[in-house]
């Protein structure tokens, strides 16, 4: 883009601790693409999406804060992990469709000297990067093309379901689209919007253990390297459960999970340390030296 | 002639007597100005009733009544008739609404005696600013034009050729006969659908009255009830009608096939082809944009082998000008597009098939010749069947296409009667409403189909384990066991739900008809117009109107016909007479109320620069009156002194 476009950045609790390297990978991206993400300032958290089934209404109230403060910066506010996207795009549909709550919401928002009208668009960078940058924007940054490097794209629930605003619910295109102009091959397989376990590795592991299972064997099998991601949660289930899916099942999984910012990354030229690729705990530094031309 | 009002209030049994106290409403408007008399009946709408009020007529000699009682809509031309009956101009009559509009919106008696008597003070204030209006006749055309061939378009076009009234039918494709001509058996009978459809497509080709234009569509439709013109596309089939015969030897002849849309392009046909060979016409269409001589510019092998000499390669588009006096709209639905549900694999896993591919399958002259064969030629050692695709469900079409269990029961046995499949039916709640439908599910329920209540949540390739291996696996929960189910199969048939057709919404453009929310064309009155529309003259059939089975559309396409020809046996229809009225002296030419005028009944004068209305065009809506700048439009019998009027008694 000529011109550099501002956002506000919500960056959820998530990227702060467990998954640094997207934070770190994302914001290193939309710098190179001139995507400026403004932090938002006093941020809390979005009310994730197990405490909506819990407590709903202050779910809610947690959620409208964040809108509310975003409402004042006049800016679209962007966001990495899709439990956030779903949760704060909730409370907007609910605000808009339902009187009581909005009123509730706004004596709530009142107290702490903070209004919300509704306006603000909340928006995963998945779709920032796709629709606002585009094909031929990203493409004239590639330094270092990924060379058929043969990438499941694997886009989890919430960043379609429940609202399907973006992309198709059930089979989404928009990350197969983005890795093909890095050069990379997506893969093709038919699990790659459901679920990866979510929450059900802490509650019922044999579950959300079954689930990762079937999502790892459905992306080797049709032939993938490695599996891009755009969720902290799928990302986390997919990579540091790998191990105890091979011992529940007796199966040999060593596939690298990267983030789709990860490998936007690479594909910009920047340096494994700069995207957080060395936090990983299954290396993709053989599988990288193997396709791309510059390992840094 | 000084004015003498009758005021009648109606106690609607209970309905207004419940919450509105109708003797001190009658007391009350005996004192109103000019009132000669006031009473209150239990039903002003019955027998005795109307006697009364054509008894004071007569007796006291009133030349104007107000009723109170229901909406307008219900029994104004009642009242109408009655005061008409007894020598008052009917327009001298106004109806008071004291139950919609106020007995039956509250329960606090006191408040709705009071607003009784304000409404009641309207219209008798009202009436006195009522001026009598003469009803205008106008003569009908027996000729009927009636749009798609299908059975709907079928049944209606004999019921009334065989009457002996003319019958232009229009098809858009090259054969009459619709989607049942695509079918193998009906339920619940099982009766071939051909067997019983062809005869009928037959006699339509045979029958002196009836004029059939297939391959042509209705491009405009002007007029009013019992003098409309339509004007009619005539596409060139290539082939002269006159001279073909029929004999097939251009299809045999001809070197291009090309998949066939009516086999759900499962099977081919030429580029000089029939649909299939019942087609009435029996005479073939050259598809122009397969045909080599038309695209390569050489080969006309067709044309060396008709013994007629009947291609016609310089055939043109035709347009026919026909005048006729009602019309009925029969053009049918389109099946779900299946792909729009991505989780059920359509397009994507190759042995999921739609139920109208089923029927081609199954069907003895279909791209099988009948036989259930997955896509590597085998026969389906299980089959899946799913319903509701497309139906009841938020993300598509909330409503409930009404056929599609029915059919999915039939599919099933099919299957039974031809393979050795064992067979899954999975279904939300089974409908099975019509005479013999409730049997035909129970007789499947005894031929061993195991049924599934549990909305598919899924088809997938992706086995879990080795018996689901090369399967399709169909997932859903099971809401009887509480349990959710995976079961392997070869192939899965999707019940596609019905929807209106893409171009519905040009139809109803074109003849001046209103669709409901879902899509479909809206009839007049649910329950007790059917088949009629909000335009005069013209009659919705079939599944057009909504999704329907067959005897249902028959049974419309019948009664859409008795519609018309009660019209046609009238011989003359009434007109509107509250139309709109165009003041030219006032008028200043700024033509808005041309463009928003719906029945195109404003033209403009341009000599004397001003609208000039179309009084038999006009249906009174008053858009243009209420969209004048100048005030130049008034509609009569809603004149800004009645309105006013009565505005100021209500609020007084």
């Amino acid at each position: 883009m000529e011109t550099t476009t501002k956002f506000s950045y919500y960056p959820g609790c998530s990227v702060e601790g467990m998954n640094k390297a997207y934070d770190k990978s994302a914001r290193v991206v939309c710098e190179a693409l001139g995507v400026d993400l403004v932090e938002l300032n006093d941020w809390n958290c979005c009310g994730a999406s197990a405490y909506m089934s819990i407590r709903e209404l202050r779910a809610h109230l947690l959620s409208a804060r964040n809108l509310a403060l975003a409402e004042k910066e006049k800016k679209d506010l962007v966001v990495v992990c899709p439990a956030c996207l779903t949760t704060l795009t909730k409370t907007n549909h609910y605000i808009a469709e339902n009187p009581r709550l909005k009123k509730t919401i706004t004596t709530a928002l009142k107290a702490a000297n903070l209004q919300y009208y509704g306006s603000v668009k909340v928006r995963h960078l998945l779709e920032v990067v796709v629709n606002d940058v585009g094909e031929n924007e990203i493409k004239s940054r590639i330094k270092n093309s990924l060379q058929d490097l043969k990438v499941a794209p694997y886009y989890g629930c919430q960043l379609t379901r429940p609202f399907g605003e973006v992309d198709d619910p059930e089979f989404p295109t928009m990350l197969d689209k983005l890795l093909g102009w890095i050069g990379a091959k997506p893969v093709s397989y038919p699990l790659k919007a459901k679920c990866c376990g979510g929450m059900l590795m802490m509650t019922k592991e044999d579950v959300g253990l079954e689930l990762t299972k079937n999502l790892l064997a459905c992306a080797m099998e049709n032939g993938a390297e490695c599996i891009a991601t755009i969720c902290p949660l799928c990302h986390m289930n997919l990579e540091a459960y790998q191990d105890n899916v091979n011992k529940h099942f007796g199966t040999d999984f060593h596939i690298p999970i990267l983030y789709f910012t990860q490998l936007i990354g690479l594909a910009f030229g920047f340096s494994r340390k700069s995207l957080g690729i060395d936090d990983e705990l299954t290396p993709s530094k053989a599988l990288l030296e193997k396709h791309l031309e510059v390992v840094r | 002639m000084p004015e003498k009002i009758g005021v009648y209030v109606c106690h609607c049994g209970t309905n207004i007597a419940r919450t509105v106290d109708c003797k001190s409403v009658a007391e009350y408007a005996s004192h109103l100005p000019n009132v000669a008399v006031a009473r209150d009946y239990q039903y002003m709408c019955s027998d005795p009733g109307q006697e009364m009020i054509k008894k004071d007529i007569h007796e006291l000699g009133l030349n104007r009544v107000v009723v109170a009682s229901c909406s307008p809509l219900m029994h104004e031309s009642t009242f109408r008739r009655a005061v008409s009956s007894a020598g008052v101009n009917p327009f001298l009559f106004q109806m008071a609404n004291i139950r919609e509009q106020c007995s039956w919106i509250t329960e606090n008696r006191e408040l709705a005696t009071n607003r009784a008597k304000a409404i009641i003070a309207g219209a008798v204030t009202r009436v006195s600013f009522n001026e009598p209006l003469e009803i205008k006749k106008v003569p009908v055309n027996p000729d009927v034009l009636i749009v798609g061939g299908g059975i709907t378009g079928i049944e209606a076009g004999l019921q009334i050729a065989d009457s002996g009234r003319k019958v232009w039918l229009v098809e858009k494709e090259p054969s009459i006969g619709g989607y049942m001509a695509r079918f193998d058996k009906t339920f619940p009978t099982l009766d071939c659908a051909a067997c019983i459809l062809t005869p009928k497509m037959v006699s339509v080709g045979q029958h002196e009255n009836i004029e059939l234009l297939t391959y042509s569509d209705v491009i405009d439709f002007s007029g009013y009830v019992g003098n409309f013109t339509a004007k009619i596309r005539k596409r060139p089939r290539y082939v002269d009608e006159e001279k073909c015969n029929g004999c097939g030897q251009c299809e045999q002849k001809c070197p291009l096939s090309v998949p066939s849309e009516f086999d759900c392009n499962l099977g081919k046909r030429k580029a000089i082809y029939r649909p299939f060979p019942q087609a009435v016409p029996g005479t073939p269409v050259i598809d122009r944009e397969h045909c080599l001589y038309f695209t390569k510019g050489a080969c006309r092998v067709c044309e060396k082998f008709c013994p007629r000499g009947a291609i016609d390669f310089e055939q043109k588009e035709r347009i026919v000008e026909v005048p006729v006096g009602t019309a009925i709209i029969a053009t049918g639905f389109d099946v779900f597009d299946a792909s729009r549900v991505k989780e059920y694999g359509y397009g994507r896993l190759p042995n999921v098939i739609t139920s109208l591919e089923f029927e081609r399958l199954t069907h003895a002259s279909g791209p099988t010749a009948g036989k259930i064969l997955l896509r590597n030629g085998k026969p389906p050692e299980t089959v899946a069947i799913i319903h509701c695709v497309g139906s009841r469900d938020h993300n598509y079409n909330e409503y409930c296409s009404r056929v599609c269990c029915m059919y999915s029961l039939k599919t099933a046995h099919l299957v039974h009667e031809k393979t050795d499949a064992k067979v899954y039916e999975f279904y939300i709640d089974m409908r099975a409403f019509g005479k013999g439908y409730e049997e035909f599910y129970k007789r499947l329920l005894e031929e061993d189909v195991t049924f599934v209540r549990g909305r598919v949540a899924e088809v997938s390739e992706v086995a879990q384990n080795p018996s689901e291996k090369g399967k399709l696996v169909v997932v859903a929960e099971d809401t009887l066991l509480g349990i959710v189910r995976r079961i392997p199969v070869d192939m899965v048939i999707l019940s596609l739900g019905l929807e209106p057709r893409k171009d519905a919404l040009e139809v109803a453009h074109t003849f001046s008809i209103s669709r409901s929310r879902d899509g479909f064309f809206l009839e007049k009155h649910p329950k007790l117009a059917p088949v009629s529309t909000a335009a005069d003259g013209i009659f919705v059939a079939g599944t057009c109107q909504g999704p329907k089975d067959i005897p249902d559309s028959v049974a419309q396409g019948g009664a859409a016909a008795a519609n018309v020809l009660s019209l046609i046996d009238r011989k003359e229809v009434e007109l509107e007479p509250s139309i709109a009225i165009i003041d030219e002296n006032v008028c200043s030419g700024c033509k808005i109320c041309l463009g928003l005028c719906p029945y195109h009944a404003i033209t403009f004068d341009e000599e004397k620069s001003v609208a000039v209305l179309t009084a038999a065009l006009c249906k009174g809506c008053g858009v243009c009156v209420a969209a004048c700048p100048s005030g130049a439009i008034e509609q009569q019998n809603f004149t800004n002194s009645q309105l006013l009027a009565e505005v100021e008694a209500v609020s007084a």
